[in-house]
Formats: C-alpha cells, sequence, structure tokens
C-alpha cells in the first residue's frame, strides 16, 4: 500500500489523513529533478527490496505516530520509470496544529532517505543510465567506486 | 576409556545453505538477484557476504555493505540461520 507504479494523487494522500480534529496538514512531494547539474535527467527507475520497505515504512509511521500521537500520516513511494517533474515520493501530515504537522512530515521524508531501501538509476537524454549514491551524486560502477 | 563429546566438533562442521538477496548494482556486479550460498553453521552476517563475495563479479561488492536479515538492517556480527532471509543493500537512495 506505501509503493505504487502509479502516479502519486496528492489529493488521495490528503483525503486520507484528513479528520475533524486536524487543523494544519503537511504535504511533501519528491520530484525527479533536472537540474543545471544533473546533465539531462530524463526520469528516474526506481527499484526497491519491496517486502523490506513496506516493513520499514510500518516502522516509521509507527516511530511518527508515537512521537506526535494526534497526527496522521499517509505516505507513497513510487516505484519504476518515474520522468522528470513528476513525484517519486508523497507524503501527507495532519496534525491538529502545523507544528506537529511539519515535523511528522519532515521526520518521515528524513528517515525514508536513511532508511529505505529503494535505489535510483538516473536516465539522460544521451542515452546513459547512472545508479545514484545518496549523497545525490551519480556512483562510479566498479570497485574503484567502493573505495 | 573416558567418553567423548563429539557435539561441539559436529556443530563446526554443519553446513547452512543461505539464500541471499541481491539490488541494483550489487545484483549487477554478480548478474543475478539471488544468490545461494553455502556457509558454516553457526554464521554470521560477515560470513555470508564472503561467500557472496567470492561468485564471480562479487569482489565489486564492498568488504561492508549493508545488510538485512529478515526485513530489517543487521549488525556484522549478527547470527544467521537456514531458512533466514538475507539481503545485501546497496547505499540506500528513496525519497
Amino acid at each position: 500500500m506505501y509503493l505504487t507504479r502509479d502516479p502519486i494523487s496528492p489529493g488521495r494522500l490528503i483525503a486520507e489523513v484528513a479528520a475533524p480534529h486536524c487543523g494544519a496538514t503537511c504535504v511533501f512531494l519528491g520530484t525527479v529533478r533536472d537540474g543545471p547539474k544533473d546533465g539531462g535527467v530524463t526520469g528516474i527507475e526506481y527499484s526497491a527490496y519491496e517486502e523490506m520497505a513496506t516493513a520499514e515504512f510500518d516502522r516509521i509511521l509507527g516511530e511518527a505516530r508515537k512521537q506526535w500521537p494526534d497526527c496522521r500520516v499517509a505516505v507513497r513511494h513510487r516505484l519504476g520509470l518515474v520522468p522528470t517533474e513528476e513525484a517519486s515520493i508523497g507524503i501527507a501530515a495532519a496534525a491538529p496544529h502545523r507544528g506537529e504537522a511539519f515535523a511528522a512530515c519532515r521526520y518521515v521524508i528524513e528517515e525514508v532517505k536513511q532508511r529505505l531501501p529503494i535505489w535510483k538509476k538516473e536516465l539522460r537524454a544521451d542515452g546513459t543510465a547512472t545508479w545514484v549514491d545518496p549523497q545525490g551524486r551519480p556512483a562510479m560502477v566498479g570497485p574503484e567506486s567502493q573505495r | 576409556m573416558p567418553s567423548r563429546d563429539f557435539s561441539r566438533a559436529f556443530k563446526t562442521t554443519m553446513a547452512a545453505t543461505i539464500r541471499v538477496k541481491l539490488f541494483a548494482r550489487y545484483a549487477e556486479f554478480v548478474g543475478t538477484d539471488e544468490a545461494t550460498v553455502t556457509v558454516a553453521s553457526p554464521a554470521k552476517v560477515g560470513d555470508v557476504v564472503a561467500r557472496v563475495r567470492a561468485l564471480p563479479g562479487g569482489k565489486d561488492i564492498p568488504e561492508r555493505p549493508l545488510v538485512a536479515v529478515n526485513l530489517r538492517q543487521a549488525r556484522w556480527d549478527a547470527p544467521v540461520s537456514a531458512g533466514d532471509e538475507i539481503a545485501l543493500l546497496p547505499p540506500m537512495s528513496g525519497g
């Protein structure tokens, strides 16, 4: 339920967390970028260890619920080819007040970056494809890159 | 003649067959997304990784990759038993 191969609908995430006691909803979308230094990225191919990613999302959302008990969080991560400008991840966090909503939303994306077993391969207009390392720089493939 | 206890010697010669999932660039290095290795039992995470790195292409996997045991990141010295789900995880880049 956290992983999808379809485009992410922020409206659906917002609807999932809506509740009468919540007066603040924070939405985060991570989108595929082709910045000036990214070299003509046309899309990113996302692959996952799906069973572990689901278990890890369960744990991360459980931790968020523990820290902000009145907060409601919904999340989707997209897999497969995601074109530039489209969302690879969407998070909605609703809480009684904006402080908790921002904090819970931030917590989930930061933990995802650290812990979710998902990998991205950048596809470029020139036909090349490169695995991306966690710092966001393309990683060379081969033993030299492992030092 | 004293009795002799072979249980300890027997234990160290037992072998466990472990299935290991590989992802992203590690799967590309070895050319498969699942490998089967045999380790002496009782085994630790590090023993399994050493076996995987001994496979053709496996040397490109770092000496100490992230490893998950049964869907959780595991320490290098965590015990591994036959039937456990082991996975070698390249640096993660979700989000």
